[in-house]
C-alpha cells in the first residue's frame, strides 16, 4: 500500500475509531466499576485505574455478592428465568402451529383472520393494558407468572406467527405430497416433516423472543409490580436507580448480572440472533 | 393446501386466535370506549363516570402532555436521522477496512442487552459531582479537565437533557440499523461501483450517485421502523429522569396516568394517541415487509 493511500485512508480509520471507542467505553466503565470497592469508586472515576492496571488488589467481587445475596438479585434472575424460559417456550409453540395451520390448511376465512394476526403488530402495547389489569386482579392472575406467561405469549404471537408462517408456507409442497397420499394426518405431517425443516427459523424467533422478553421492563412492571417474591432483574434495577441512584457499586453490578446472559446468547448464538433481530424489527 | 377435517384446522390456530382475541381485540375496543369516561381504576362500573372529550382536551392542552408530545417529536427527529445516518456511514465505511467484523460486534452488542442495562451505563457517564469533588462520570471529568465546570446532565432543561437521553436511545439501535444496511450493501453489485470509479468519479460521488438511490428503499423501512420505536420509548425516560425535568414523553405519560394518579380516562385517551401516531408508519412498513416476501 502506497503512503498516499495510507494517508487518504486516515480520516475512514480515525471515524471508525471514534464510533468503536464511544461504544465501548460505557461498557467498559460499567464493568471495571463493578469490581471496584465502594469508596474508590465514590472517590475517583473508573479510568484512573489504567496507570496501575495489573495491580489485582484493587478488584474484588464483593458488590456482586452483596448484589446477589443482600440485594435480592440472585432471587430476581430466577425470577427473569422463571418469566422468560416459559413465556418464550410457549409462544413459540403456539405461533407454530398457528402459522402451520394458516400455511398449509383449509378452512373458512383463512385469508382474513391471517390478515387480521398481521395487522395487529401495529397496537402498541399501551392500548391493552387498560381492560387486562383490572380482569387480571378479578381472575387472581396479576402479580403471578402464569399471569405474565399468557400476557408475553399473546403479545408475541402476531410477528411470531407471521415470521414462522413465513417461513413454512415457502416449503415445497411435494415434500408432503406422498406422506398425505399414504394417509399421514396434517398432526403427523407438522410433527414429522414441517417442524424439522423449520427448526432454524424457529430456533431464530425463539431467540429473538426470549430476548425480548428477558429485557422487557414495561410488560412487567404492569402485571407483576415490583414484589420481590415475582419482579424480574428489570423492574428490581429500575427500582434501585430511583431508590439508591448514587449506590453505584450495587447499580454497576446489578446491571452486569442482568446484561450477562444477554451478552452470552449474543456471542454464541450471534447468527441466529442477527436472523431473528432484522427479521423481528416491526414488533409492538 | 392439505385436505384435513372440518374441525382439524381450528386446533392448530384456535389457541393462537383466542389468546390474540382476548389480548389484543377485546383491550383495543375498550381503550377507545374508556378514553370517554373519568378518572378510576376499572374499566367500568358505577364509580365510572361518562366525561365526554374531556380526556381528549387534556391530552392536546395540558402543559405536560403538550411538553411530552414536543420531546416525542424531538425524539423522532433526532434520534431517526442520527440512528438511520450512522448506521449508513458504518456499513459503508466498515465495508472498506479489514477489521470490519469486531467494530461492528462492538457497535451491534447494545441490542442484546436490555434498555433499563443501557440507561444504567449512560447514567454513570452522565454522573454529577459538585466542583470540590472529583468527577465519577467520564463527560464531566473531560468537561473538568477542559477547565470547564461540571454539568448536571440529566438536569439542564430543555435541550441538554433530553438531547443526553436521545444519546442513550441512538446508542442503542445503532448497531441495528448498521447491521440491516450492511446486508443491504453487500448485495449491491461491486461492478457497479468499479464502473463508476473506471468512468472517474470519486468515492463520494459512487456514495451519493450509486450507493445512496440504491440503499433507499433500505433507509425507509429502516426509518420507519425507528419512528415506531421511538414513538413508544419509555424505558430510557422512566429509568433515568421518569420524566422531570421537562423531560416527559408520551408512553411514560400513560404509565403516570395508569399507575401514580389512578386516572384510566386520561391513560386510555394517551394511549390512542400513541396508536394513531404509530399506526401510519407500521402500515407502511408492514406493506413493504409483505411487499418484499411476495416478490422473492
Amino acid at each position: 500500500m502506497s503512503l498516499r493511500r495510507m494517508l487518504s485512508r486516515t480520516p475512514l480509520h480515525l471515524i471508525l475509531i471514534l464510533f468503536a471507542a464511544v461504544w465501548l467505553i460505557p461498557t467498559l466503565g460499567l464493568l471495571i466499576t463493578s469490581f471496584r470497592d465502594p469508596s474508590a469508586i465514590a472517590g475517583s472515576g473508573w479510568w484512573t485505574i489504567f496507570p496501575k492496571l495489573f495491580s489485582v488488589g484493587q478488584y474484588s467481587l464483593e458488590n456482586y455478592v452483596s448484589v446477589i445475596l443482600k440485594e435480592g438479585f440472585g432471587r430476581s434472575f430466577l425470577n427473569s428465568l422463571v418469566i422468560s424460559v416459559p413465556a418464550t417456550l410457549i409462544s413459540t409453540f403456539i405461533a407454530s402451529f398457528a402459522a402451520f395451520g394458516f400455511a398449509w390448511l383449509r378452512f373458512p376465512g383463512r385469508k382474513f383472520l391471517f390478515m387480521m394476526v398481521v395487522g395487529l403488530m401495529v397496537i402498541p402495547l399501551q392500548m391493552t393494558f387498560i381492560p387486562i389489569l383490572p380482569l387480571y386482579s378479578k381472575l387472581g392472575l396479576a402479580g403471578t407468572f402464569p399471569g405474565i406467561w399468557l400476557a408475553h405469549t399473546a403479545y408475541g404471537l402476531p410477528l411470531t406467527t407471521y415470521l414462522v408462517h413465513n417461513f413454512m408456507a415457502a416449503i415445497p409442497k411435494d415434500l408432503f405430497d406422498s406422506a398425505a397420499i399414504d394417509g399421514a394426518s396434517a398432526f403427523t405431517i407438522f410433527q414429522r416433516i414441517v417442524m424439522p425443516i423449520s427448526l432454524p427459523a424457529i430456533a431464530s424467533v425463539f431467540i429473538f423472543q426470549f430476548l425480548w422478553i428477558w429485557n422487557d421492563l414495561l410488560v412487567a412492571l404492569i402485571y407483576l409490580g415490583a414484589k420481590p417474591e415475582v419482579a424480574p432483574m428489570t423492574v428490581k434495577i429500575a427500582n434501585l436507580v430511583t431508590n439508591r441512584g448514587q449506590d453505584w457499586e450495587l447499580l454497576t453490578a446489578a446491571a452486569f448480572v442482568s446484561m450477562a446472559l444477554p451478552l452470552v446468547v449474543f456471542f454464541s448464538l450471534q447468527r441466529y440472533f442477527v436472523r431473528g433481530i432484522l427479521a423481528g424489527s416491526v414488533k409492538g | 393446501m392439505l385436505h384435513t377435517g372440518r374441525w382439524r384446522p381450528w386446533l392448530f390456530v384456535g389457541p393462537a386466535l383466542l389468546l390474540i382475541a382476548f389480548f389484543l381485540v377485546y383491550p383495543t375496543v375498550m381503550t377507545f370506549a374508556r378514553s370517554f369516561f373519568g378518572r378510576g381504576t376499572q374499566l367500568y362500573g358505577p364509580t365510572i363516570k361518562f366525561v365526554g372529550l374531556k380526556n381528549w382536551t387534556y391530552v392536546f392542552t395540558n402543559p405536560v402532555m403538550r411538553s411530552a408530545l414536543r420531546n416525542n417529536a424531538l425524539w423522532v427527529v433526532l434520534f431517526t436521522s442520527c440512528t438511520v445516518g450512522f448506521g449508513l456511514i458504518l456499513a459503508v465505511m466498515l465495508d472498506r477496512v479489514r477489521y470490519e467484523k469486531i467494530v461492528k460486534s462492538v457497535i451491534f452488542v447494545p441490542a442484546a442487552i436490555s434498555m433499563v442495562g443501557a440507561s444504567v451505563i449512560w447514567k454513570f457517564i452522565y454522573a454529577y459531582r459538585p466542583v470540590s469533588m472529583n468527577q465519577i462520570g467520564v463527560l464531566n471529568a473531560i468537561v473538568v479537565a477542559l477547565g470547564g465546570e461540571p454539568v448536571g446532565w440529566l438536569i439542564e432543561r430543555p435541550w441538554i437533557n433530553n438531547i443526553c437521553l436521545i444519546v442513550v436511545g441512538i446508542w442503542i439501535w445503532t448497531g441495528f440499523c448498521m447491521v440491516i444496511f450492511s446486508a443491504a450493501y453487500k448485495n449491491i453489485p461491486k461492478q457497479l461501483m468499479e464502473a463508476a470509479r473506471i468512468d472517474g468519479a470519486n468515492e463520494w460521488h459512487i456514495f451519493r450517485k450509486v450507493i445512496l438511490p440504491l440503499l433507499a428503499p433500505t433507509a425507509a423501512v429502516i426509518g420507519t421502523t425507528m419512528v415506531v420505536q421511538v414513538l413508544k420509548i419509555f424505558d430510557i425516560i422512566y429509568v433515568m429522569t421518569n420524566g422531570n425535568y421537562s423531560t416527559e414523553v408520551i408512553a411514560n405519560r400513560m404509565y403516570k396516568e395508569m399507575f401514580n394518579f389512578f386516572n384510566y380516562g386520561r391513560a386510555s385517551a394517551i394511549a390512542v394517541v400513541l396508536l394513531i401516531l404509530i399506526v401510519p408508519f407500521m402500515i407502511l412498513n408492514i406493506r413493504r415487509f409483505t411487499g418484499q416476501e411476495g416478490g422473492r
